[in-house]
């Protein structure tokens, strides 16, 4: 992240994602896999490291091994790309709003407050002792004699997928296939995402 | 591009470079900031003691501290930031720290720099 001033001198925050060249090495139909879909392919990387089946994929669209694959569903038909193109940051604009995915950080394990926002006690008052943080009650006694399925208590946080929506593309750099997003998205620096864009 | 290249570029094309005279903890300074007020601009004049400069490149801010009518106030300004007409440095202060939060518990006679022999 950084951050850039606007017209007016105001310091806004922002994210920068390199966002293309991406190449369509797919196109799913109804009639063939059932439902319609582009797949897009992002980020060269060694031919060494490619899986034959890939290799083939990738042959296929005649372009080198690509990084990250990513599946888009749901365009209007008359949006689809062909065969082998080439999709650039030219296809947004600036000031138009986007949604983000990624995968958020890892957190590793934590509890409830910071997992589920519970309150905790909030004060060392009341009589309790080293329970600031403590979940609390997690159900009744011999009904059900058990705890309910779902029950949020403390475990693995992060690492899930995560979408933000209604992210504004402050700036564009075509010649660099670059888009300043204001403010910021899921994930590490340098970690993978996907630009949605509704219209 | 690596990452931080990425970043630099992007930061070196829409940061404007801002030209200031060199200046450290401890030196006095007058920093002229731009302000709006409906349609009108005016400048106000901000002087005081640096505290600290921290960060670096675009991302560079400095401290000021000054005492008014009694009260210590302090200001942060983005060394990048647009609204900077002009910085004035006024004195040039002797300190052995680059930043200097220990004058945050002085007054008076003991708050004085000792300031640099030119």
């Amino acid at each position: 992240m950084t951050s850039i001033y606007d017209a007016n001198g105001k310091n806004i925050p922002c994210t920068v994602i390199e966002a293309g060249p991406c190449v369509v090495t797919q196109i799913r139909s109804k009639e063939k896999e059932g439902y319609d879909a582009i797949q897009l392919a992002f980020e060269d990387k060694k031919e060494k490291h490619t899986t034959k089946a890939l290799k083939g994929h990738f042959a296929k669209a005649g372009i080198s091994p690509k990084k990250v694959l990513a599946e888009f569903t749901r365009f209007e038909v008359g949006h689809m790309k062909q065969f082998g193109d080439v999709l650039k940051v030219d296809i947004f604009e600036e000031g138009e709003f986007i949604d983000v995915v990624g995968i958020s950080k890892g957190k590793g394990f934590q509890g409830v407050v910071k997992r589920h926002h519970f309150h905790g006690v909030g004060e060392a008052t009341h009589g309790q002792h080293n329970r600031l943080r403590a979940p609390g009650s997690v159900g009744a006694s011999s009904w059900p004699s058990r705890v309910f399925p779902g029950l949020r208590m403390a475990g693995r946080m992060g690492g899930d997928r995560v979408k933000v929506i209604n992210l504004q593309i402050l700036k564009i750099i075509l010649d660099k296939n670059l888009v300043l997003v204001k403010g910021a998205v899921p994930g590490s620096n340098g970690s993978y995402v996907i630009i949605e864009r509704w219209k | 591009m690596n990452r931080a290249e990425t970043i630099k570029f992007v930061e070196d094309t829409f940061i404007a470079k801002k030209e200031f005279p060199v200046f450290k903890a401890g030196d006095t300074i007058t920093v002229q900031y731009k302000i709006k007020e409906g349609n009108k601009e005016r400048i106000q004049n901000f002087q005081g003691v640096v505290l600290q400069r921290s960060g670096k490149g675009e991302n560079e801010t400095f401290t000021v501290r000054k005492i008014s009518g009694n009260i210590g106030v302090e200001r942060i300004f983005p060394c990048s930031s647009p609204f900077i007409e002009k910085i004035e440095v006024n004195k040039k202060g002797v300190v052995r720290r680059a930043r200097i939060f220990y004058l945050r518990g002085l007054r008076g006679k003991k708050a004085r720099i000792r300031e640099e022999r030119v």
